[in-house]
């Protein structure tokens, strides 16, 4: 099923969301792209496998209370907490950004932001914002630079810009540097997942009246 | 927090890792024998994993003080490095080991060594735990019809894990250091450079350098 994807996540990332130190929405979306992407998953655990080692030879180690073994039997006799419901499989939603809408492709609650463009932003904490992107066929987003990073993601369709063409799984990495207007494939909608850790800045003049309503 | 971040590569550094463990899946492992004792003294890695399937088959508790003897101290370690008070962390950890015991039936010998397991619960934790957020996960792949892990593949996994441990203890301290605190310190590469008074790339490529040492030592 991944055979496909061109467009990966950074080394960065990958070891970042091992080690638990990216922002919420950025877990969001290295746990999206690896329930897509064999390749970038094998990465993922390769790195768990460094934090295993890391924990196995701690420099020092900290005494636990004399009474923790005890303790913790009883925590185990004090039975478990519930699972999470699975929820059922959706052909756009991977299973995170399920628990994230609380459902499938239908249950996303789109806010339009002008020019047939939706947005639904996701809970997350604030330290970065994530949100699902809905471009319709052939429409475009509006040309706009970037103040610290953007990662997009698409779900359904595809989006074309200068760099290249982004299909499922496909992620595009954006910086400051980077300024493009992404096109949506004429065939089918394009439904993203983005992750930004500021808000977007925009070029022309509509579109930065726009901007209040993407700003996240 | 990564505004620096250089553009996309799929042959990176961490590709280093990724080989280690991507060799049990070609040819490389055919003919190895099972040699996974190591060196200082430790329980080799097979052991653990008996640990593990004792309790998820017949809840079997010296094996679980056995593991928690071993483990308990590391994670308390790893929790209060990362910013738990000592109090948080003692109770942390009791709860990162009942979890261990709940999800002795999800532990699959073929994917990670037991201390990979463990630092994947204890991470997860500590996520929930500090940081109030919720952590997600990868879908759940599902394997087909030959669920039981193949014997060949945990022996594998078994070796390449020793074998990377190795090559993380020969490692410079320097870089060493620098990976723990990318993994204990709970801190981005960003709070590295803001902590240790080194520039963002120095650390960036230092830690490459320590991952490109690792796939060296695993050839
Ligand atoms: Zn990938």
């Amino acid at each position: 099923m991944s055979n496909e994807i061109k467009h990966h996540l950074t080394d960065e990332l990958l070891m970042g969301y091992s080690a638990g130190t990216l922002p919420e929405a950025f877990n969001l979306m290295v746990a999206t792209h690896l329930s897509l992407c064999d390749a970038c998953r094998a990465q993922a655990e390769s790195y768990d496998t460094l934090g295993g080692c890391m924990l196995q030879d701690v420099s020092e180690t900290v005494d636990m209370a004399d009474d923790a073994l005890d303790a913790t039997l009883a925590l185990i006799a004090g039975g478990v907490a519930a699972d999470a419901p699975t929820r059922p499989s959706c052909d756009v939603l991977p299973a995170p950004l399920r628990d994230y809408v609380g459902g499938s492709v239908s249950d996303i609650k789109w806010k339009p932001v002008g020019m047939g463009v939706k947005q639904a932003i996701l809970p997350t904490s604030a330290a970065a914002s994530a949100r699902l992107l809905f471009i319709p066929a052939g429409a475009a987003v509006p040309d706009h630079g970037h103040k610290g990073m953007e990662l997009t993601m698409v779900l359904q369709g595809a989006f074309s810009d200068a760099i290249d063409r982004f299909a499922r799984g496909d992620v595009e990495i954006a910086d400051e540097d980077l300024e493009h207007m992404p096109v949506a494939d004429i065939s089918a909608d394009c439904i993203c997942l983005a992750v930004t850790d500021a808000p977007l800045k925009f070029n022309s003049l509509i579109p930065r009246l726009l901007q209040p309503f993407l700003r996240i | 927090m990564f505004a620096e971040v250089e553009p996309v590569e799929t042959c990176g550094a961490a590709e280093a890792v990724h080989q280690i463990m991507r060799k049990r899946k070609t040819s490389v492992r055919k003919g190895k024998t099972a040699v996974n004792r190591e060196d200082d003294g430790c329980k080799p890695q097979g052991e653990w994993v008996a640990h593990v399937l004792r309790i998820r088959s017949a809840q079997d508790k010296p094996a679980f003080a056995e593991l928690f003897r071993h483990f308990a101290p590391r994670v308390k370690a790893f929790l209060i490095k990362s910013g738990s008070t000592p109090s948080q962390a003692e109770e942390c950890t009791q709860e990162v080991m009942a979890t261990l015991w709940h999800k002795a039936h999800l532990f699959d010998p073929s994917r990670a060594s037991v201390a990979t397991w463990v630092y994947t619960i204890a991470r997860n934790r500590r996520i929930d735990l500090l940081r109030k957020e919720r952590r997600p996960e990868p879908e759940e792949l599902t394997w087909g019809p030959e669920a039981e892990p193949d014997q060949v593949d945990i022996v594998a996994l078994q070796q390449e894990t020793a074998h990377l441990r190795k090559a993380l203890k020969a490692l410079p301290q320097a870089q060493r250091d620098l990976i723990e605190k990318a993994y204990f310190g709970d801190l981005s590469h960003r709070e590295i450079a803001a902590r240790t008074g080194l520039p963002l790339g120095t650390i960036k490529s230092r830690i490459r350098l320590a991952l490109d040492r690792l796939r060296h030592a695993m050839k």
